[in-house]
């Protein structure tokens, strides 16, 4: 065993070997071992943040003709320390009547949410934490410890918007979990295992060639988990103040921050992973090195979209948000679900190969994607349009801009 | 197999410790000169009339309980779908009609009008 | 003592500790936060025992769904705030009389069971995964396959039931 052949492994054995060296039992340094490797994955992924931070602005910067950071350092890159330094240092105001163990509990509890789903997720083909089983329920079951978090800090903020926010979040992510959940069932369907890294090894053909619908509505449902355009209802300015997060401030607030942009990272993984083949690619499995960079190269164009899609959409409305999973992706993901399962059994005993099921699915996946559309637009056409323009408002122009409503000027 | 667990249950340990860390020390590092009207609730300057903890609508017990009956499916059918490739097709065929059942619970609430947002 | 042990001590008393406080804290919030946490001490119980599948569907039904579900209800009721009234009424020394002797037949017909085990089984798995049993299982004719049909109408059953106990709300406001 090498370094460069099983990095992990070495790593580890060094390490055993050499507390063994000053009389530790195994056991113990197995415990010491994990801890540290989770203190390092944990530890990297939360420093991170500071460069997505930067990345993200600079993007947005982009799209939206500005330059985005520019004077700390080479492109800016160094604005997010400073911001962080900063916030380091900017005072808490704990709000009168707060129910102070969920408040001070919830950013805690959001971060690590995020942070603990690192733990099963492949990084090279044998650089990962762990290799559980039930890899794959794990990061959902996770996911609702934060939509705890969410809950908490809404109830203890005492804040009527707090509450509000966090009631609304709340709905919006069980609502969009749904469908995410089911659209997970196809890729473990097709590798018959739970566990991310199995998912990997047998992802020989990108399940995104497979069953592209199923892609995308796990990046859409993904993106609505974590509360990002056009799914930022949860941080509505104009109808929340801030949603969940009001009353926090100084690093607490900055927790909810990083919390979501490393979120959104997370989800980049995890659809490079489970739909774009993770770590796979030529070479990777005899230099684990080589596919963590090809990992690295699939999570960032992923992320990359989620920017992009971020700057370039407007928000839904809270009728029209929970309509479209409920009414949509629902049942369009259960028809996939029930479609693939018997095509894919009926090609398999029919003998047909692998290419040749992507093939025939892929054009299957496409034709139920563009019959839904069909149907959405037809129904959304048929209804009449809600009329809100109600009684007569003064419109600012030049002319009448010292009018009243009413006073007939 | 264990072990497994035992790194999960550190990992947990970690991830909540770190946010609590970096929290603890900004609270040492930053300033502390609280009063009543900065530690007052934020409503963009009102004052806030009676009890924060207001009373809600029955909208989103509706939507959990929908949510509740999804994610029990669910349940059933992650082990359903690790076994897919073992299965006959009289298995999946059963799945199937599990999934319709479920298909024709949502088509009744979509129906009913319990996925309108109010 | 092994390490085992210890840690399943230690979860054992988060799980019977945080379950006691559900029923004796007076804030009706801080008793379904506390549900939560006794819910996750069951989840560790289950990892613990190697059944890491009932540890994420623990995690994932109970904390996930019922109790947000639960939260949700707090919320619909008007006294969240705090309850003034006395804790226990006049038959409390029955029920914990009743209790009691619960607990020590449950306890001595587990310790005079000669198959309950004290020693942790390994879980009979095909390659490693032991879901794959439970997935075929599940649609077995010989199996679990009328549960699994019967439990998706149920589910249904629960659903019809439930929009109409809501709808039922929304008719009787209006």
């Amino acid at each position: 065993m090498t370094f460069w052949s099983d990095p992990d492994g070495f790593l580890a054995n060094w390490l055993i070997h050499l507390l063994a060296g000053i009389g530790i039992p195994a056991g113990v340094a197995q415990a010491i071992g994990f801890a540290l490797g989770a203190a390092i994955l944990a530890t990297g992924s939360l420093l991170f943040v500071l460069f997505l931070i930067w990345l993200e602005r600079k993007m947005i910067g982009r799209v939206q003709d500005r330059l985005g950071p520019n004077r700390l350092g080479p492109w800016g890159i160094f604005q997010s320390v400073a911001d962080m330094l900063k916030i380091f240092t900017k005072e808490y105001i704990t709000p009168s009547g707060a129910d102070k163990v969920p408040y001070n509990l919830s950013p805690i509890l959001t971060v690590a949410a995020v942070l603990m789903v690192w733990a099963v997720v492949p990084l090279a083909i044998t650089v990962y934490g762990v290799n559980l089983n039930v890899g794959l329920l794990y990061i959902i079951a996770v996911g609702s410890l934060g939509e705890m978090g969410i809950l908490m800090a809404g109830w203890g903020s005492n804040n009527k918007y707090a509450l509000l926010g966090a009631f609304r979040a709340a709905a919006q992510l069980i609502s969009y979990e749904v469908p995410m959940v089911l659209s997970l069932l196809i890729p473990v369907m097709l590798s018959g295992s739970l566990s991310m890294t199995q998912i990997v090894v047998k992802q020989d053909i990108w399940y995104v060639l497979y069953t592209p619908l199923a892609a995308l509505i796990f990046l859409i449902t993904s993106i609505a988990e974590v509360g990002r355009a056009p799914f930022d209802l949860t941080e509505a300015e104009s109808e929340l103040v801030a949603g969940f997060n009001i009353e926090y401030s100084g690093l607490k607030f900055g927790m909810f921050f990083v919390a979501d942009f490393l979120h959104s990272f997370t989800i980049s993984l995890l659809v490079a992973v489970i739909f774009l083949g993770g770590w796979r690619g030529p070479g990777a499995e005899t230099y684990p090195l080589l596919g963590f960079v090809y990992l690295v190269i699939k999570t960032s164009l992923v992320n990359s979209f989620i920017i992009i899609e971020r700057a370039s959409l407007p928000r839904f409305r809270i009728d029209q948000m929970m309509d479209f999973t409920w009414k949509v992706l629902t049942p369009v993901i259960l028809i996939l679900v029930v479609v693939t399962a018997l095509l894919e059994k009926t090609l398999v005993m029919a003998g047909a190969l692998a290419w040749v099921r992507t093939g025939i699915m892929f054009v299957v996946n496409i034709a139920i994607l563009l019959i839904a559309d069909t149907v959405v637009r037809r129904h959304l056409a048929r209804r009449p349009r809600p009329d809100v323009r109600g009684k007569e408002r003064p419109v600012a122009r030049p002319e009448n801009f010292f009018s009243q409503p009413g006073s007939g000027a | 197999m264990l072990s497994n667990w035992l790194y999960i249950g550190i990992f947990m340990v970690v991830s909540l410790f770190l946010p609590a860390a970096a929290i603890f020390i900004a609270g040492l590092l930053a300033p502390k000169k609280p009063n009543a009207i900065k530690n007052a609730t934020y409503e963009c300057g009102m004052e806030t009339v009676g009890d924060s903890w207001i009373q809600f609508k029955a909208q989103y017990y509706v939507f959990a309980l929908v949510f509740l009956v999804f994610d029990i499916e669910t349940v059933f059918l992650f082990p359903w779908a690790v076994a897919y490739n073992q299965m006959t097709l009289f298995g999946v065929l059963e799945a199937i009609v599990f999934i319709l059942i479920l298909l024709g619970a949502l088509i009744y609430a979509w129906r009913k009008g319990a996925l309108e947002w109010h | 003592m092994t390490t085992l042990q210890i840690v399943f001590l230690i979860i054992a008393a988060i799980t019977l500790v945080s379950a006691c406080l559900v029923v004796m804290t007076r804030k009706i919030m801080h008793a379904a936060l506390w549900l939560v946490l006794s819910l996750m001490g069951v989840a560790m119980v289950y990892a613990t025992l190697q059944s890491g599948f009932y540890a994420v569907v623990q995690v994932l039904v109970y904390i996930g769904a019922i109790s947000t579900l639960i939260i949700f209800a707090v919320m619909m009721t008007r006294n969240v705030m705090e309850d003034v009234g006395p804790q226990s009424n006049r038959g409390w020394g029955l029920a914990l009389v009743g209790s009691l002797i619960l607990f020590a037949g449950t306890s001595a017909i587990l310790l005079t069971w000669d198959k309950a085990q004290t020693v942790l089984q390994e879980i009979p798995a095909v390659n490693g995964e032991n879901i794959q049993m439970l997935g075929l299982a599940l649609v077995d004719p010989m199996g679990f396959l009328i549960p699994f049909e019967v439990a998706s109408v149920l589910l249904l059953a629960a659903l019809v039931a439930a929009i109409f106990l809501t709808a039922d709300i929304k008719r009787s406001r209006s």
